[in-house]
Formats: C-alpha cells, sequence, structure tokens
C-alpha cells in the first residue's frame, strides 16, 4: 500500500515535464530543427522557482489558491487509477466520479484565480475554458460508462483492469476503439494541444488556457506549468492503459511499459500538432459534441 | 465475422461525418469510400460465386468510382466547396443521426428476424444508414448534397440486400443500380440548370420559381 504510493508518486512527479520536453523535441523535428533539449522542462521549472512572488494590489489570496489546487489535483488524481500494470494505491467503489470532479475543481480554482486579476483578457480565456471542458465532460463521462460497462465495477482499478485484454479481442473492440479516440480527443483539449488550443501562442484573443496564466509569475507560473504536465500524464495514462492492457506482473517492467506507452502517446500529440492547423474557435464546440455522440453511441453498442 | 463487423461500425462512421462536415468534396469521397466497403460485403456473406462477385463488383463500380466522379466533376464544374446555411444545423442534425442510430440499434432486437440476422449488426446499420440519408435529404439544401442523401438512402438499402443476396436476383440489383445512375444523371442535368439560372445551387430556389 505505502509502497505504491510511493512509487505512483515518484512516477508522476519525476516524469512527468518530460513528456512536454518530448512534444517539444518531436515537433523541432519535423520542423528540421536540432530543438530544445529534452530536459528542457525541467531547467524550466528550476528557472521559475528561483525567482520571486509578484502580486497584483488587486489580488486576493485566490489568485494565490488557483495555482495550488492546480498541481494538487493531479497528485490526488494520480492516485485513484492505475499506472500501466500498476495497481491504484487508493480505489473505493464509485472513485471515477471523484476523478471527473477532482479536475473540475481545479479548473473552478484556476478559472478563478484568472478571474480575481480583473483583467478581461482573462475573463475571455476563462469563459472558453469553462464552456470547451463542459462539453469535454460528457465525453469522459460516457466513455467511462463504457469500461464500467464492461468491467461490472464502479472503481476506476476495476475500470482498467486486466479483462481490456479480452474484450479488445471480444466483440466490445469496436467500442474501446471508439472512446480510446474519443478519450484522446479530450486529453487534447484538456491539456490545450494543438487542434484546439496552441500552447506556445503569445495572442491573447486566440488564446484558451495560457492567457489565464498571464498574471502568473515565478514560483506560481512555475506551479501552473508542473500541474499542467501532471494533468497531462495523469490523463495520458488512462490512454495508456486502454490501449496497452497488457501487465506482466512484476512492478519494474510494468512501469517501464507504462513508460514507454507514455512516450508512444507524447510522440502522437507531437506529430498531431505538427502536422495539423488549429481549429477555428466554433468549430471547437462542434468536434467536442461530435466526440459525445461518439462515446455515446459506443455506449449503445456495448449495451444491446 | 469479425472484419464485417468493423466494415458495418466504419459505415456508420461515414453516416455521422457527412451528416457533421460542411466540406463537399470531402463528402463526395468518404461516401465513395462507403460505396467500397460495401462492395465487399456480399463477397464475405457469401462467398466468392459468380453471383456474389458480380454484385460486389457492380456496387464497386457504380458506388465506390463512377457516380462519386460524377459528383466531384460537377463540384468542380460549379465551383462550390461548403454546404452553406443547412436547413438545420450541422450540430443538430449530428444530434438527430446519433438518436437515430441509438434507436434503430434498440428497434432492431424487437424485429421478427430470422434467428441467424439477430444478433448482428447488419439490420440496425441497414436502417440507420437509411436513415442518415433520409436525414441529409431533408436538412440540406444543395443539390450535391441531396443526390449525397440519395446515394447513402441506397447504400442502406444495399446492406439490407445483402442479407437476402441469394434470394435478390442479379437483375433487381442491377436494376436498382441503374436507376441510381439515372437519378444522378437527372440531378447532374438539374444542377446544371439551376446554376445556370440562378449562379447558385439551392434547391429552394425552385420553390419560388413562378409564371
Amino acid at each position: 500500500m505505502l509502497g505504491s504510493l510511493v512509487l505512483h508518486l515518484v512516477l508522476l512527479l519525476v516524469f512527468a515535464p518530460l513528456w512536454l520536453g518530448i512534444i517539444i523535441k518531436a515537433k523541432a523535428l519535423f520542423g528540421g530543427r536540432v530543438g530544445a533539449p529534452l530536459l528542457q522542462p525541467y531547467y524550466d521549472l528550476a528557472r521559475l522557482w528561483r525567482k520571486g512572488f509578484v502580486f497584483s494590489r488587486t489580488t486576493t489570496w485566490v489568485f494565490l489558491a488557483g495555482p495550488v489546487v492546480g498541481l494538487l489535483v493531479p497528485l490526488l488524481a494520480s492516485l485513484l487509477i492505475p499506472f500501466g500494470g500498476i495497481d491504484a494505491p487508493v480505489s473505493f467503489e464509485g472513485d471515477l466520479i471523484l476523478f471527473v470532479y477532482l479536475f473540475a475543481l481545479a479548473r473552478f480554482f484556476t478559472v478563478a484565480s484568472a478571474l480575481d486579476t480583473g483583467s478581461s483578457f482573462e475573463g475571455m480565456g476563462a469563459a472558453r475554458e469553462v464552456t470547451f471542458s463542459c462539453l469535454a465532460e460528457p465525453t469522459v463521462l460516457f466513455a467511462l460508462l463504457v469500461l464500467a460497462r464492461l468491467a461490472d465495477g464502479l472503481s476506476l482499478n476495476q475500470l482498467f483492469g486486466d479483462h481490456l485484454g479480452q474484450a479488445w479481442q471480444g466483440g466490445a473492440g469496436a467500442s474501446l476503439g471508439l472512446i480510446l479516440v474519443c478519450l484522446f480527443v479530450v486529453l487534447l483539449v484538456e491539456n490545450s494541444r494543438i487542434p484546439f488550443d496552441d500552447p506556445t501562442t503569445h495572442l491573447e484573443l486566440t488564446m484558451v488556457h495560457e492567457v489565464m496564466a498571464l498574471d502568473h509569475s515565478g514560483p506560481l507560473l512555475g506551479m501552473i506549468l508542473y500541474g499542467a504536465a501532471l494533468k497531462m500524464m495523469v490523463m495520458s495514462a488512462l490512454l495508456v492503459r486502454l490501449a496497452v492492457p497488457w501487465q506482466t506482473g512484476w512492478w519494474l517492467t510494468d512501469a517501464g511499459l507504462f513508460l514507454a506507452g507514455l512516450v508512444g502517446v507524447s510522440l502522437l500529440v507531437g506529430i498531431i500538432e505538427s502536422t495539423m492547423a488549429r481549429l477555428r474557435m466554433p468549430r471547437i464546440p462542434q468536434v467536442l459534441i461530435g466526440t459525445s455522440l461518439l462515446s455515446i453511441f459506443a455506449l449503445v453498442l456495448v449495451l444491446r | 465475422m469479425e472484419l464485417t463487423n468493423s466494415i458495418l461500425l466504419a459505415v456508420i462512421l461515414i453516416n455521422f461525418f457527412t451528416l457533421g462536415s460542411a466540406r463537399l468534396g470531402a463528402c463526395v469521397r468518404i461516401v465513395a469510400v462507403q460505396g467500397a466497403l460495401l462492395a465487399l460485403l456480399p463477397i464475405m456473406v457469401h462467398g466468392v460465386t459468380l453471383h456474389s462477385t458480380l454484385l460486389a463488383a457492380g456496387a464497386f463500380c457504380f458506388k465506390g468510382v463512377i457516380i462519386p466522379w460524377m459528383l466531384l466533376r460537377a463540384i468542380q464544374r460549379v465551383r462550390i466547396r461548403r454546404e452553406m446555411e443547412p436547413i438545420v444545423g450541422f450540430v443538430p442534425t449530428l444530434i438527430l443521426g446519433t438518436l437515430t442510430t441509438a434507436g434503430t440499434f434498440l428497434f432492431a432486437d424487437f424485429l421478427p428476424l430470422i434467428s441467424a440476422h439477430h444478433e448482428g449488426l447488419y439490420v440496425p446499420t441497414a436502417l440507420a444508414t437509411i436513415f442518415s440519408g433520409f436525414l441529409l435529404l431533408i436538412t440540406r439544401r444543395k443539390a450535391i448534397t441531396l443526390v449525397l442523401g440519395y446515394l447513402i438512402l441506397e447504400n442502406g438499402i444495399f446492406i439490407f440486400g445483402v442479407l437476402l443476396s441469394e434470394a435478390l436476383p442479379l437483375m433487381v440489383e442491377t436494376g436498382v443500380l441503374l436507376d441510381l445512375l439515372v437519378g444522378v444523371f437527372v440531378m447532374g442535368i438539374v444542377m446544371d440548370q439551376i446554376s445556370r439560372e440562378f449562379s447558385t445551387l439551392n434547391t429552394e430556389r425552385l420553390s419560388a420559381l413562378k409564371e
């Protein structure tokens, strides 16, 4: 119990920024550049951590709460999900609801801290973030319902258990494929990756997620970036488990398989970012409604 | 069995795509893919016989190649890219399409079918495809999309036909395909006329035609 808790947290805390480094490297290779070193996100975090705090006089404690909750929530959420073949340290009936709404809690605090600054741009970004994530939420819930139907259980540990391997081969393969695609789209939306949002953009009018962090600097910005990296790793962990449902039984090989799967997900994100253009803002809700409908269809397929 | 199920699922996903997409070129191409996929079905269900091969070849040539090619040429000639302002928006049609698809999956379980067809995806897919074609015919204004809706409708009927293809004489299927071809021809001529008269392809202008 304690061992798996430590293993989970160490895997998450140590490796989370690496995936951003891999995405940046993949994009650089596609652009014909050498690109920043793989460990650049770690250096960035260290640099931000050494800086001092700057607070605007109009802000209150809410401004501080956003990054802190944004950092803590992925840590808590990571304890609920299995990392590849490694079981979740904390598991109880119905924890999938807690998992989904922990991220909603983090979003609430991020949005509140963005609104706390009183900047009109941050208000705009907050409105977009809330709109898109409330459209992404049905997709996640329907996908989890499909898994719950296949697993006959309501804890994430059972949902992502070792029956997935047989389910892929059996009649549920099509449904699993559909929700894999849907969850990947949700991963891209929630982590503000390219077809939906550009994490490197510097134009406030088109930003979604980044615009909410405009007033945060130094350690607070570092916490936001680190929290975003953790969130991305937690959500990719679900994808990896869904796509690679094998386990060996020995924690070291399981961890290795899991990390290899995460490298695959990051490379895929990097390739999509380098080959696709950003969607127009009005197209994003349409795509998200489309994925919700696809996951509903997947549910209909497993229900009959 | 596994492969036919994947094909039928792909057919349903293509239905969704055509209901939700505004780009005519992409829609025509994806419907061509749908026709080509469906052409595989008779061979996979009934094995390689003269009858099934002829059915598959005919379906592939007409639905996968000739008709889409004609439609693509028509699009190039009248220079339209997108379906603007459909009568019902894209998202509502997509939602309706999913609801009807889910409905057909539930409905198909209550149909008095023979036991061999009871669990499979054939009947619900056929019904869902027919309904998607209907939806496309109802909700769009451009003549090309209406032809596409007609094509999808025929694809749905074809899936039904595959189940019966032992009993379905080749003449009937040939007749359906010829009908379709003539329909597309007529539509092509009509489209040409509309675009020449009104410099647009919106069919609603036809209803306003008065002396």
